[in-house]
């Protein structure tokens, strides 16, 4: 289960750019896509919001690999 | 130790302490569940710079700024101890809601209306982010190691419970005032009756008296000097911190989110459910599943709190789809045959100016009865050109205000419940669940930040970012369900390898390290 748990770290940490990417990538597309005007100031704000609050949790996902890899979670405190 | 004096002792903290937690709860969600009629009184009828404040208003401030919450009133807490800290929450959560019911419209005042909206939205989110930690934190110190699970579960219903409240009231207040009274003044009625809720819930929290816990460690100098830096800068907490959110919290909130709020959503805006309709199925299957929070929590007691927690995971990531598939095909209207049908009322013809043109907008409106009591209203709309020598554009036609057979309505009852059966596994145990991983004396601070995250960003968010999804172009009815089923999924995986299935020891007493 630790060799699992190391390997898994890896993805993690690739997980976390990735999703910011994607979403990076379906904001520029969606907010192109929104009518001039009202639309897609609310389409902006509203994709602004979502980088906004997942850009720091994307972030904490790649520290939880980066534990993960180094082994962080083989021995939890309550075990 | 007389062992009833004890439990007498813990039912009084528990009562005192899950009194002020609902009546928050009530307090942030009447502010969603009226978010509509608070929208046309408060924010101007066009769009505009106003659209900016409405959307984040509505949508996210408050969800937002819940984290902050937790951070700011959590070291507070860690610093001069949970009752205090709570007790600042609920002043703060039950004014700012009192004040909301008290803001002139916009007619009244302009823009200011709803800037100050916003300011008290963030100040609701700020003091939630406060509330439910210390709520937990402060249970869980005075219950015995080997019933945390049990005890801390009734804190865990003061959610539901908050909403069920504010749904009850909304719609008893409409009911009766009326419609018309209800979206002119009466929706103002929930937010004043915020007071007298919490002004009996400060009176009872005032006569609490400290945690146990806490005040043992202040005794011994040993309170952290800064929770911030000794939760989050510590690596050997922060890593459990991170392993709360990702392996716990952040599924436990859309669960909790898809089951009670996507839910109505859905039922109301996807499949054009009547008002009432809509509510009355949340709450029976509020009322049904509340007791399983009890029953759930009290049994991680005994089989340890991860697979309770995961198996609700698991299982809204199976069932999800399945059961949303059936309130689409339960009330889909377009395919009755004429033999189900007992009445079509006479049409109600409503013309209406096409703004900027002299075109007009014609729609026909009527009710369909149908045999088993189930009725709707077929609304059929065609824009006619101002130049007669244009063909009329015939709109799709409209199917609204859907009230269900007696049977459709039990079985929506039935899914409904099954959703919040699965709230109840994974959010009865996991107040126990996150004290237990912090050691006192940066708990409060160290529990409320992957909570809120997890239940306030990752949940809050679920009709936000389902709705946002099931608008692209190309996208189903279903495909906003995608959110809610990918984050639990992550969630289950990450909590299935890393997290511990640590059962309580039953045969020791307290003997947390501190």
């Amino acid at each position: 289960m630790n060799g699992l748990k190391k390997a898994l770290g890896l993805f993690w940490i690739i997980l976390g750019p990735a999703s910011i990417i994607f979403m990076f990538m379906q904001a520029i597309e969606k907010v192109g896509l929104a009518e001039e005007g009202v639309h897609k100031t609310n389409t902006a704000l509203q994709w602004g919001i979502i980088l906004f609050i997942f850009i720091p949790i994307s972030a904490g996902l790649v520290i939880f690999g980066y534990y993960a890899l180094k082994g962080e979670y083989d021995k939890l405190p309550e075990d | 130790m007389n062992q009833e004096p004890q439990q007498s002792s813990i039912f009084k903290v528990i009562g005192a302490s899950s009194l002020g937690t609902l009546i928050e709860w009530y307090d942030f969600y009447i502010f969603g569940s009226l978010a509509t009629i608070i929208g046309s009184q408060l924010f101007p009828a066009d769009a505009g710079a106003s659209a900016l404040i409405n959307t984040l208003a509505i949508f996210a401030a408050g969800f937002i700024v819940r984290p902050f919450g937790a951070l700011v009133f959590g070291r507070l807490g860690d610093l001069i101890g949970r009752k205090y800290t709570f007790l600042l929450t609920l002043v703060l959560m039950g004014g700012s809601t009192f004040l909301i019911g008290l803001i002139p419209s916009y007619s009244s005042i302009g823009y200011a209306a709803p800037i100050l909206v916003l300011i008290l939205r963030l100040v609701q989110g700020l003091a939630l982010g406060g509330e439910y930690g210390g709520a937990a934190t402060y249970v869980a110190e005075h219950a015995p190691a080997n019933k945390r699970g049990y005890f801390t579960s009734w804190i865990q219903t003061t959610a539901t419970g908050g909403l069920f409240l504010s749904l009850g009231i909304i719609v008893l207040t409409k009911n009766i005032l009326g419609a018309e009274a209800f979206a002119d003044w009466g929706w103002r009625i929930p937010f004043l009756l915020s007071i007298l809720l919490v002004g009996v819930s400060i009176y009872i929290r005032m006569k609490m008296h400290e945690s146990p816990m806490f005040t043992k460690l202040k005794t011994e100098g040993k309170v952290s000097k800064n929770p911030l830096k000794d939760s989050f800068a510590n690596k050997a907490n922060f890593k459990m911190v991170l392993l709360a959110l990702f392996g716990a919290t952040m599924g436990q909130g859309v669960i909790w989110y898809t089951g009670q709020f996507y839910a109505q959503s859905f039922l109301e805006n996807t499949c054009h459910v009547d008002f009432n309709d809509s509510r009355y199925i949340l709450l029976w299957g509020i009322a049904f599943a509340t007791p399983f929070f009890v029953i759930f929590g009290s049994w991680s007691d005994k089989v340890g709190r991860k697979w309770i927690m995961l198996t609700g995971m698991l299982l809204g990531v199976i069932f999800y789809r399945p059961i949303y598939q059936v309130f689409l095909d339960d009330t889909d209207v377009s395919k009755i045959e004429q033999k189900d049908i007992q009445e079509v009322g006479n049409p109600v013809i409503t013309r209406t100016a096409v703004a900027g043109t002299a075109d007009s907008l014609i729609t026909t409106s009527s009710t369909v009865i149908l045999l088993n009591g189930a009725s709707f209203q077929k609304v059929q709309s065609h824009t006619q050109y101002a130049d007669a020598s244009k063909t009329p554009t015939v709109l799709p036609e409209v199917y609204k205000d859907k009230k269900l057979s007696t049977g459709v309505f039990w079985k929506f009852v039935g899914l409904i419940f099954f959703q919040i059966l699965l709230v109840t596994m994974v959010y009865g145990p996991i107040a126990a669940f996150l004290v237990e991983l912090f050691p006192t004396k940066i708990r409060y601070t160290s529990m409320s930040l992957p909570y809120h995250v997890g239940n306030g960003v990752f949940g809050g968010l679920v009709p936000f970012i389902a709705t946002l999804i099931a608008s692209f172009s190309g996208a189903m009815p279903l495909s906003g369900l995608w959110y809610p089923i990918g984050i639990a999924a992550l969630s289950f995986i990450i909590g299935a390898i890393y997290l511990s299935n640590k059962k309580p020891d039953h045969s020791e007493a307290e003997t947390e390290s501190i």
